[in-house]
């Protein structure tokens, strides 16, 4: 019964019908399904949804036959897997040693202070999410940050700040039209 | 495929590029990008498809890093004749002044609206053409011109990065034009798997990763070994913070890792082989699965290897970022798609590493350095360096320094050339205080020892490492307490748990500093530190362990004074003697 329903659960794919998790069954067929395979599954689940949900987990570790503890065990164990969602903007400030010696701290402070949030975490409003990076690695343009995926090199303080003030605005302003709209 | 259709390819492309009058590179690498190189790249393109000048007139190329990234964007125009300007801080304003100077505007305007551009469309077009002319007449170029005889550039040594910044990394046929695969096939046809590791012994190649073991010797164990499979791992999981040699040869030259390990993977008889390459470098993997693609094509990769019978799989193995899988043991767990924690050694991965099976593992420029050995020798490559410490070291150059960037040293070179001949000096009215090496494994050397020279066993003794090849510069603004914690916090953070006195140790350390940083510090907790340092060093099970309190030791070493002036004088009973 229990082997059948498994059967069944990989020849379907996930209860909810949800596309996404497609592209990690793609994946999981790839490396033939092998217990090995985790961590790239895990890869493929994080770029897909973003975070690794509970549900997600569960749904791996059914589908690869690797006990839950373990699935969580590894996942917990690497940085760049997250279990919340992200906010609908994310700042990375990147705190490699160059950019250290360059002032990230300082860039680091002013973005909290402003938008009251702490690193590794998003504000009340989840339009930010504050995040640090081990190290970039262009290093040769210190302080560097990424705002939703654009990096850039040698910022200020002021500058980051405005910049997220302004994307935040227009979010606000979307937002708001979406509210007045529905 | 074999090794004369692999040529005729090479000579083809080269034939293609002689044909271009001009040819103009921009760097796309990771640090340009993040000053706006992409911009840059597809004004140059644009521009150039503007100029609507004969298809052999100018050919732009997407090139790799030119090494001085506190100029990017960088963009060099190259002529067939030789003569060749690079160019730093190329904004697309700057981009279209170059073009407007190098490059002809030819047709007229009034054909544009009928035929549509490659890049732009005909509006685009014209528009591109009218600031073209209207550049044309501004001066100012001048300015951003980088003389190629700067120290920066004369006191380098380029092997591993030899090719970078000249080929297109997503085209192999580059790669082939520039004496690309020559060595495997070299080796293929000649060279038994004995003489390969002879050869690479005979080099005094030591691994790049940090630890500096001799690779050849390394070869020959895992050669020896009876049992298969066997394994190759190229170690791409560079994480300290402040190191980006390893990212800059996967994404600008991926071929020549490739290379590498395939002639490794024939030396040692492994039949497969994974490229662990970092997580945060999506680049990185992206054109080393490119590469793998193309070699695949052509026959480079896969079951007999250039129509021998020799037969070798690499795939691409993605980390998700943890520190301690830099160690060998646990990136071999990781890649099995476990919790990356290191294994107790012996056994060494040379006899129980991938699956329990002979195992080779070697960093990315070590694997980056063995195609030129091949190529040149042994004897060549040990004729650069000092008596212990053979070849070049690519190091990431970094920090508070006029040049910042990728650079290429023989080994031996003093620190004194890198910091104020290569890196330019201090900016400002600073003074130099210390250079970093090896990340948080390594220490702060101070400028009583900047005429040392930089190799292993010199930097070792400095209580320093050579590591992977990071180098931060800082002046006298930094003070070296803080710089020590803040290793530790990295340290404490990415301590893997397994083994007691690196989990906490590096806590009980992170928090004397705390303790000493904020003023409540008395004399004996500098004396307890060391301690607690030396403990942590000796009995930690990993390199991780192992090397975290080098940050610690080094500053207590060099930079006492600055520890001393923050700690309180002993309680309640002075030493008597100060």
């Amino acid at each position: 019964m229990t082997a059948n329903k498994l059967a069944s659960d990989m020849m379907n794919g996930h209860q909810s019908g949800d596309e996404r998790f497609s592209v990690i069954d793609r994946t999981m067929k790839r490396f033939k399904y092998e217990k090995d395979s985790l961590l790239e599954v895990l890869n493929s689940a994080q770029e897909t949804f973003g975070y690794l949900s509970k549900d997600l987990l569960f749904y791996i570790s059914n589908q690869l036959q690797v006990p839950m503890s373990r699935v969580y065990g590894v996942a917990t164990f690497y940085h760049m897997f997250t279990f919340v969602p992200l906010g609908e903007h994310n700042c990375i400030i990147c705190k490699g040693t160059a950019c250290h010696v360059k002032g990230a701290d300082r860039i680091i402070n002013a973005i909290s202070e402003e938008f009251c949030v702490n690193a590794g975490e998003t504000t009340s409003d989840n339009l930010l999410s504050l995040n640090i990076a081990r190290c970039l690695g262009s290093c040769g343009l210190a302080p560097v940050v990424v705002l939703d995926g654009e990096v850039s090199g040698k910022q200020t303080p002021e500058a980051v700040t405005n910049r997220i003030r302004e994307i935040i605005s227009i979010s606000k302003e979307i937002n708001a039209e979406k509210v007045e709209a529905g | 495929m074999n090794s004369q259709n692999l040529e005729e390819i090479g000579k083809k492309e080269n034939n293609r590029q002689k044909q271009y009058k001009r040819r103009i590179f921009c760097c796309t690498s990771t640090a340009c990008l993040s000053a706006g190189a992409g911009q840059t790249f597809s004004t140059v393109n644009q521009s150039v498809s503007a100029c609507k000048c004969a298809e052999n007139e100018a050919e732009v190329v997407q090139t790799g890093c030119m090494g001085l990234c506190s100029r990017g964007p960088m963009v060099r125009v190259d002529y067939r004749d030789g003569e060749s300007t690079l160019y730093g801080n190329v904004s697309p304003e700057i981009a279209q002044l170059i073009i407007a100077h190098h490059l002809p505007i030819e047709g007229k305007d009034s054909e544009i609206e009928r035929s549509s551009g490659d890049v732009a469309s005909p509006h685009d077009m014209l528009h591109f053409r009218a600031s073209l002319r209207e550049a044309r007449g501004k001066k100012g170029l001048e300015k951003y011109i980088i003389p190629t005889d700067l120290p920066f550039y004369s006191k380098q040594v380029k092997v591993v990065l030899n090719e970078i910044g000249q080929i297109n990394p997503n085209k192999i046929e580059d790669y082939l034009a520039h004496g690309g695969y020559k060595a495997l096939t070299y080796v293929l046809e000649n060279l038994t798997p004995e003489e390969i590791c002879d050869e690479i012994l005979h080099s005094g190649l030591r691994g790049r990763g940090g630890a500096g073991y001799p690779t050849g010797q390394k070869w020959h164990f895992v050669r020896q070994e009876d049992s298969r499979p066997k394994f190759v791992i190229v170690n791409g999981d560079e994480g300290d913070p402040g190191a980006y040699m390893d990212r800059t040869v996967m994404e600008d030259n991926p071929h020549r890792v490739l290379e590498g390990m395939i002639i490794c993977a024939y030396a040692v008889g492994a039949t497969n082989g994974y490229l662990y390459i970092r997580g945060e470098y999506p680049i990185a993997i992206d054109r080393v699965k490119n590469a793998i693609l193309a070699a695949r094509r052509h026959r480079i990769l896969g079951n007999s290897v250039l129509g021998t019978d020799f037969s070798f799989n690499a795939e691409v193995r993605i980390g998700a970022g943890a520190f301690v899988c830099g160690e060998e043991t646990a990136l071999i767990n990781s890649v099995e798609g476990k919790r990356g924690m290191p294994r107790i050694r012996p056994p060494y991965p040379s006899k129980s590493g991938l699956w329990k099976a002979p195992t080779v593992i070697n960093n990315v420029e070590t694997m980056a350095n063995i195609p030129s050995i091949i190529n040149r020798g042994a004897s060549w490559f040990a004729s650069i360096g000092t008596e212990k410490s053979k070849g070049t070291k690519v190091f990431a150059l970094a920090g508070q320094l006029r040049n910042t960037g990728l650079i290429e040293v023989p080994i031996g070179i003093t620190l004194r050339d890198i910091v104020f001949e290569i890196g330019g000096g201090i900016p400002g009215d600073r003074d130099f205080k210390a250079a970093q090496t090896g990340g948080p494994s390594g220490g702060c050397i101070p400028s009583e020892f900047l005429d040392s020279p930089v190799d292993y066993e010199s930097l070792t003794r400095l209580g320093s490492i050579m590591g992977s090849g990071g180098l931060v510069i800082i002046d006298d603004s930094t003070g070296m307490p803080g710089f020590a914690r803040f290793f530790m916090d990295f340290c404490m953070d990415e301590s893997c748990g397994k083994c007691v006195p690196c989990r906490i140790g590096t806590v009980q350390i992170r928090s004397l500093l705390d303790k000493i940083i904020s003023g409540k510090g008395v004399a004996e907790d500098l004396v307890k530190l060391e301690n607690l340092c030396k403990l942590v060093k000796n009995t930690s099970l990993c390199g991780l362990g192992q090397s975290a309190p080098n940050p610690v030791l080094s500053t207590l070493r060099y930079f006492n004074h600055e520890y001393q002036a923050i700690v309180q004088p002993s309680l309640p009973v002075s030493s008597g003697n100060d």
